[in-house]
Order: structure tokens, then C-alpha cells, then sequence
């Protein structure tokens, strides 16, 4: 089953964790990248331009019923929850924070879910928070691949042990890896 | 709750929905998908009734039911002065253009627990223009209208609040504006001698006033395009010409034929400004 969408969570230490991955990204990538991070940065809206710096796919901060793109980055804004709708677009909305956290992992990853099922995964990197855990179950319960960056080497490691708790993992690599595994999925022949 | 398949959770939420309409005359069916369904999966939740269809149930045969779905379905979560450049820029922009109309309506669409409300009064009558102003709050909710006029607050926002006030260029303390007890802030009644607090259903509701002034911010987020156009179309029709409006900052036009009446004042903030022609018929 080809893969259509990557979801990345990530909180404290996210930041460090996001510039290597991306920039191990090679374009032209067929999946859409969505990541959710609740890092300082974050707050301040300043995370698209940060990342846009070290990584060679476009990165934008993902705009409510706008399509979700193929090839790009798209980073939650700050503030919001992060859906994607069953049309591929997303959505935003200000309910109440999950695990103190808006935008939550949870809930991008489990509208990610019902929308993707098997042509999705999901990517737990460092961080301190229970959120995502139960997000990356659901992917993994719709059929979609779990990746959770190795405890041991997580400058935070509860959300990657959370995660590993509540859901499991297909993968469960070092950060400098996950790059790798990412870009064999892409279908360069179109 | 178990895990359950997407695809029959899909059925349950539209049978949940149909019965909201047609047994108590709530129409949801716009709303964006992902996030209602959401909080229906957390109604069954709250209620321990399991599933979604036992949720329908109770609404089907409990006739007192229905407000306790609407409270959970609606949108409760604010804070005084959110996002402070934006009523900074209403402070500095928008009410000195105001201040030309002898009589000044404004509309607050969707108000929730009322924390806008209540930060638009202190800011009209720090601008000395409250006198000449109406503020209309409106909600379907009818008990988070209730909290919106009774105005109490946890004393916890209290701090954070302040802040977001002066950096919205307040002239005073927010601390003026309320008195604190226990662990609660009430906010002076006398702000509210303006407000009228009326409900009113974006979704089925019409036109009530002439607004120069319509405020509704991260309400059209959950609607779906079609709603959203409708309600725009609404706001459009509700606005003196040249009146003011203010979405939430993050909305997105962009699918909303509507947004052509609409001249943009500050992109950023999401400000607009109703044209002077006169609206264009989209039915062609």
C-alpha cells in the first residue's frame, strides 16, 4: 500500500529533532508531510520559517480548507487544532486543549487516521507529554505505520515511551534513520 | 470508549445529526466533519453511553437531553482581548471610523461565554464611545449566553488576561474593570448596560440589525463551505456599508464567493470592510 501522508508530533526538543529529519527529506517526496509541535517556537508562529531553513520541500504553516499538498510541508499554526477532513483538506478549531496542548498530536493524528487508514504514518519524535500516544493507536488500528523515534536517545523520552506503551511501533528507529526509511516510500517513477 | 470503525462511527454521527434536526430543529449537518465529530465521540463519552447511537437515543426520547448536547457541541473556549493586535487594531482603526456614525451597532456572532463581549465594552468606553453604542451578543447556546451575561470568570485567567489587555493598549488595569472573589473574577455590570444578549442560530437565523461593527472569530472554522458563504452572505447583509469586520486569525476566505463584497483592511488580523456597491447576486 503506497503511503500518502506523513504525520509528525513532536514537544520538547522538537525542534532539534524536526531540522535533521527534514533535511534528510529528498524531493521530490510523493507524500504530504504534516507535522504538529508543541515547542516554544511553535507558540510563536515562527516554526514554518525555521524549518524552512533545513530542508529542501517547501514549508508552509497548513491554512484551514486548504488542500493537504503532496511534496510539502505543512506545519499546524499555533493556537488551533489541526484536522485533515475525509477531502484531503484541512481544518482547524479552538476546542479545549488535549493533554494542555492546542494544537495535540492526538488530534491531528486521529482525523489523520480515519482519513488516510492504511496509506498513512505516523511519527512520534522527542518530547514531554502523554500526547500522540493515543493518536498513533488509532493510526496503527486503521491500518497505518507507526515510526517512534528510540527512546534512548530522545532528549525527552516520555511522548516516545508513551507512545511505544499505548500503541506500539512498526519502527522504532534513531532519529538519524527515520530520514532514510521515509524516502524509500516515495514512488519516483510517478 | 472500544475502538470503533470509522466508516460505522461516519453512519452513527449522521443518524445523531438527523435526529438533532429533526426532533429538536438543530442543524448541524454543515458543520465541518472532523472536529463535530469529535465532540459527539466525546458527548458519548461524558455520558457513558458507549456509542454514538445510544447517545441518539436519549436524544430521541429525553426531551431535556438536547441542551446538554448543545452545550457540548458548542464552543465555549475564549479569552478576554484574544490576540491583542487585534483589538489594538480595533482600538486604534476601526473605532475612530466608528465614532462618524451617530448611532453605533455591533454585533458579536456567536459570543460563547462572553469574554469578547465583555473586552469590546471596556474598549468603547475607554474610547468614550460606549454611550452611542448597542453591542449585540448573540449564541444558539443558551446557557453559555447565560454565563456571558452573568459575566464570572475562574480567577485563574485573570493574570493572563491583563496581559493580553495592556498589550492591546488598555489605558487602565483590567483589574478596574472586575471585582475578584474566591476563586472567581466578576466583571462590573454596569459594562454591560448596552448588551443585549439574544439567541440567534447562524445556521438558520436571518438578518436582525444594521451593524457597523460584526465580530465573529473562530466560528466559521467549523463550518463547512457552503455554511460558511452562507453566513458571510449574512454578516454582508447585516453591515452598513463600509461597516467593519473581524474574523479570527487564522480564517480563510479563500472558498467564500462572498469575500468579494468585502474590501480587506489588514489581512494579518483578518479585517474587512463591507464594500460600498451594492452586494453582488451570486445566484447567477
Amino acid at each position: 500500500m503506497r503511503i500518502e501522508a506523513i504525520v509528525i508530533g513532536c514537544s520538547a526538543g522538537g525542534l532539534d529533532a524536526l531540522k535533521p529529519l527534514l533535511r534528510g527529506l529528498e524531493p521530490p517526496l510523493s507524500q504530504a508531510i504534516v507535522v504538529c509541535s508543541h515547542s516554544g517556537d511553535q507558540a510563536l508562529g515562527l516554526l514554518p520559517s525555521l524549518l524552512a531553513r533545513h530542508c529542501r520541500l517547501p514549508v508552509r504553516e497548513a491554512r484551514e480548507r486548504f488542500p493537504v499538498e503532496p511534496g510539502m510541508v505543512h506545519v499546524a499554526p499555533p493556537g488551533y487544532h489541526l484536522l485533515i477532513e475525509r477531502d484531503r483538506r484541512f481544518a482547524l478549531s479552538v476546542d479545549e486543549p488535549v493533554h494542555y496542548s492546542r494544537p495535540s498530536i492526538d488530534v491531528l493524528f486521529e482525523s489523520a487516521a480515519e482519513t488516510y487508514g492504511a496509506r498513512l504514518a505516523g511519527v512520534m519524535l522527542t518530547g514531554a507529554s502523554a500526547d500522540g500516544a493515543e493518536g498513533l493507536a488509532c493510526i496503527r488500528r486503521g491500518g497505518g505505520l507507526a515510526i517512534v523515534q528510540d527512546p534512548a536517545e530522545a532528549p525527552a523520552p516520555a511522548m516516545p515511551q508513551a507512545a511505544l506503551a499505548r500503541a506500539g511501533a512498526d519502527h522504532c528507529l534513531p532519529l538519524a534513520r527515520i530520514a532514510p526509511l521515509l524516502n524509500q516510500w516515495t514512488h519516483r517513477d510517478g | 470508549m472500544e475502538p470503533v470503525d470509522p466508516a460505522l462511527e461516519d453512519i452513527e454521527v449522521e443518524l445523531f445529526v438527523r435526529a438533532l434536526r429533526q426532533r429538536h430543529g438543530y442543524d448541524f449537518s454543515q458543520y465541518a466533519p472532523a472536529s463535530l465529530k469529535r465532540r459527539v465521540r466525546q458527548l458519548a463519552r461524558a455520558h457513558g453511553t458507549g456509542t454514538i447511537s445510544a447517545l441518539t437515543g436519549r436524544l430521541l426520547h429525553e426531551p431535556e437531553f438536547v441542551f446538554e448536547v448543545l452545550e457540548g457541541l458548542s464552543v465555549p473556549v475564549s479569552d478576554m482581548f484574544r490576540d491583542p493586535p487585534v483589538f489594538r487594531a480595533l482600538r486604534d482603526r476601526v473605532l475612530p471610523v466608528l465614532a462618524s456614525w451617530p448611532y453605533i451597532d455591533i454585533w458579536q456572532a456567536g459570543c460563547a461565554n462572553g469574554q469578547e463581549v465583555w473586552s469590546l465594552a471596556i474598549l468603547l468606553e475607554e474610547a468614550g464611545l460606549y454611550e452611542r453604542c448597542r453591542i449585540h451578543a448573540t449564541d444558539f447556546n443558551a446557557a453559555a449566553l447565560a454565563r456571558a451575561r452573568e459575566g464570572i470568570y475562574p480567577a485563574r485567567e485573570a493574570q493572563a488576561w491583563s496581559r493580553n489587555y495592556l498589550e492591546a493598549g488598555g489605558r487602565h488595569s483590567l483589574s478596574d474593570y472586575y471585582s475578584a472573589r474566591y476563586e472567581f473574577i466578576k466583571l462590573d455590570p454596569r459594562l454591560r448596560r448596552n448588551v443585549s444578549f439574544a439567541n440567534h442560530n447562524l445556521v438558520t437565523d436571518k438578518v436582525f440589525c444594521e451593524a457597523q461593527l460584526v465580530l465573529c472569530r473562530n466560528v466559521l472554522i467549523y463550518f463547512s463551505n457552503p455554511l460558511q458563504e452562507r453566513v458571510l452572505a449574512l454578516f454582508r447583509d447585516s453591515l452598513a456599508r463600509g461597516g467593519f469586520l473581524c474574523l479570527g486569525q487564522r480564517e480563510s476566505l479563500d472558498f467564500a464567493p462572498s469575500a468579494a463584497d468585502f474590501s480587506t483592511v489588514d489581512a494579518d488580523l483578518r479585517l474587512y470592510r463591507r464594500n460600498a456597491l451594492p452586494p453582488t447576486d451570486h445566484a447567477h
